[in-house]
């Protein structure tokens, strides 16, 4: 298993369109991956786990993934998220 | 015959045939199944199934509506994709040995909840897609077919308890006139909808679908908020009058709405809009206003359950700067107290709240509630011309007291290294007698006024205009007013300006006046605007000081307004 702590710098946070994007790259990859946020585990590849997961501007969340391509995983969804989602 | 009054949800009027689109009630199996395979399958069905009729679906609505409608539905379809939604599902049923439907409908029902109690309108607008994509889902279990509103024979208004991204998405555009919906906001999906398509909605009738038949023939006011089902002659008459109106209206803000409010003889003046809420921005780009004269913060403490915080308000107020790159947004800091309340502060009763505990008073008493909406504004300054309205100030030296609140605001932004426009613009709502008639001592402190006539006219003529056998005193041309309207215009410096922000302001009658008294910045009801600007454009300033100078030296209200409409009608201009 690969994990990794990251700030979510964007202003909106996991929120509409961030949060769809996130969902879509987590997707691209076979490993089971989840962000932890408080203790909380949450599916990162449900649109509706993540936005109900109210991740907003300035949480730090580890992001965990295990499999086959897990190291790929965490590396693109914490650059995506350090990259603010392109704002 | 009767009237309903709703929600504005879309403006103008309609004259069509009822449709009453009513939505199948589902009930699911609750008892427990044996055979959970079989009813794994049955959802694995459906879910294809609705993947399939969602794709049909964004296709029409891209092509109808355009790519952001249609991103509803994709949205749609990864909810289908939610590995928490299909295994919850699926879990529903192999281990609580649920039905197929009655498993859809438990997790449904639960995210919709969970979205639903988010206070931040774009999750509460995800519940709504939820609830739909879960019905979806839910009836192609059943083998449920909803009644087909893309081929239709007539133009209808179509009248619903509600309507969802799937109804309208499937509607014949052509076909559909207006909505009246028993639930929803003028930011539920239906108005979004009704306002995109340019056709009326009332929303919040309550039991609209209940009182009336499909083929009434019913009118739909956009513009008032009202429904008339089965119209007299009379009242069709009437509407129909309105209507043209209306259209006339749209005729003359597709000529006008770009152009400055500049008089024939170049006096360059400024229109711009009253607003409640970040969403009143769009009426007030679409008719040519070219900032805010007015935010009314309150809503953004009224409509919510706690005190809003500081990131919550930066936000709506960064949004509303944004809006304007080159206009001023005049951010009135909280006004509330006499009539207003907040059901998480309280308030003594008084015997008199409208002299009383309200507005400015009431927070520099709260003083940690004043500093948290300071601050935000503060904050958003950096996204455009922020200007910072204080109100019910009745002398200088409660100025400077707010001045110096500000100031440490300033300085806790400066510690903490959050940036802020440093020349953010102080001015005062003038609206007690006291500070008109001193505005040229309160000038010394600030950068504008905007004069709020609902209340001075309520101080200076002692009159509460809701109180029906004393509210013929209240008059806004009643020559005090006109006086103390002069007095605070007459306030003149370099980097300084006037406005007004109350009904005056948008007033057909008081435009020339007001003119020719040399206010600059008129603040109205988006509305209003065209209207306004087609005077201001069809008159000579010089002219106009001429009338407010004559206005001034006549004895009463009635006088002066017969003198206005006469000298109107003498500059050939019919309102």
């Amino acid at each position: 298993m690969v994990k990794k702590e990251v700030t979510v710098l964007n202003a909106t946070g996991l929120h509409a369109r961030p949060a769809s994007m996130f969902v879509q790259t987590a997707g691209k990859f076979k490993s089971k991956i989840f962000v932890i946020k408080e203790g909380n585990s949450i599916n990162a590849k449900s649109i509706m786990g993540i936005m109900a997961g109210g991740i907003s501007q300035g949480t730090t969340v580890e992001i965990q993934a295990e499999g086959d391509d897990e190291a790929e995983a965490v590396d693109a969804l914490v650059q995506l998220i350090n990259d603010k989602f392109g704002e | 015959m009767f009237v309903k009054e709703g929600i504005i949800a879309s403006p103008g009027i309609v004259i069509a045939k009822a449709l009453v689109y009513e939505k199948i009630q589902v009930e699911v199996n609750k008892s427990k199944i044996e055979d959970a395979e079989a009813e794994i399958v049955k959802f694995q069905n459906a879910l294809k199934k609705s993947h399939e009729q969602l794709e049909t679906i964004r296709a029409k609505a891209v092509s109808e509506l355009g790519a952001e409608e249609g991103a509803i539905f994709e949205a749609h379809a990864m909810v289908l994709d939610d590995p928490e939604f299909v295994e919850g599902v699926e879990l529903e049923i192999n281990d609580n040995h649920l039905s197929a439907d009655h498993a859809v409908k438990i997790v449904t029902d639960r995210f919709y909840e969970i979205f639903d109690q988010m206070d931040d309108p774009y999750f509460s607008a995800r519940a709504a897609d939820i609830k739909d994509v879960g019905t979806r889902v839910l009836h192609n279990i059943l083998g449920i077919v909803q009644a087909d509103l893309s081929q239709l024979d007539d133009d209808v208004i179509i009248i619903a308890d509600d309507l969802t991204p799937s109804d309208t998405a499937q509607m014949d555009k052509k076909r559909v006139m207006g909505f009246a919906t028993n639930i929803g906001s003028r930011t539920s999906h239906t108005a979004i909808m009704a306002r995109s398509l340019e056709i009326p909605a009332v929303l919040g009738l309550g039991d609209i679908t209940e009182t009336v038949k499909s083929g009434d023939l019913m009118v739909v006011d956009g513009l008032t908020g009202k429904v008339c089902v089965n119209p007299t002659k009379e009242q069709l008459k009437s509407y129909e009058n309105e209507k043209l109106k209306y259209q006339n209206y749209l005729k003359e803000l597709e000529e006008l709405k770009d152009l400055d409010a500049v008089t024939l003889d170049g006096r360059k003046v400024e229109l711009v809009g009253n607003i409640g809420e970040p969403n009143d921005v769009a009426g007030v780009l679409k008719n040519g206003g070219v900032g805010v004269g007015l935010y009314r913060t309150e809503f953004l403490y009224m409509n919510s359950e706690v005190m809003p915080s500081e990131e919550k308000q930066f936000a709506a107020y960064r949004s509303v700067l944004e809006a304007f790159p080159d206009g001023p947004v005049i951010i009135r800091t909280l006004d509330i107290g006499g009539d207003k309340k907040l059901p998480y502060l309280p308030m003594d009763e008084e015997l008199n709240p409208f002299l009383g505990l309200r507005a400015i008073r009431l927070c520099f008493k709260e003083i940690g509630l004043f500093k948290i909406q300071l601050r935000a504004i503060l904050r958003a300054s950096v996204y455009g011309h922020a200007h910072i309205m204080f109100p019910m100030i009745s002398s200088i030296t409660e100025v400077r007291q707010a001045k110096t609140i500000l100031l440490d605001c300033m300085k806790e932004l400066d510690e903490e290294q959050l940036p802020y426009d440093k020349a953010v613009k102080v001015g005062v709502m003038i609206e007690i007698p006291s500070a008109a008639i001193a505005a040229d001592i309160i000038s010394k402190e600030v950068d504008f006024f905007s004069i709020g006539t609902n209340d001075l006219c309520q101080y200076t003529l002692a009159v509460d205009r809701m109180n029906q056998d004393v509210s013929y005193l209240y008059d806004p041309f009643n020559p005090a007013i006109l006086r103390l309207i002069k007095q605070v215009t007459a306030t003149s410096k370099d980097n300084f300006f006037t406005g007004m922000c109350g009904e005056m302001a948008g007033d057909p009658l008081a435009a020339i006046l007001l003119l020719g008294l040399g206010l600059y910045e008129f603040s109205m009801s988006a509305l209003s605007i065209p209207q306004i600007k087609k005077i201001i454009r069809s008159v000579r300033y010089e002219d106009a000081k001429k009338i407010a100078q004559a206005a001034l030296d006549m004895e009463t209200g009635e006088e002066i307004m017969d003198f206005v409409k006469d000298s109107m009608k003498k500059l050939n201009l019919n309102i």
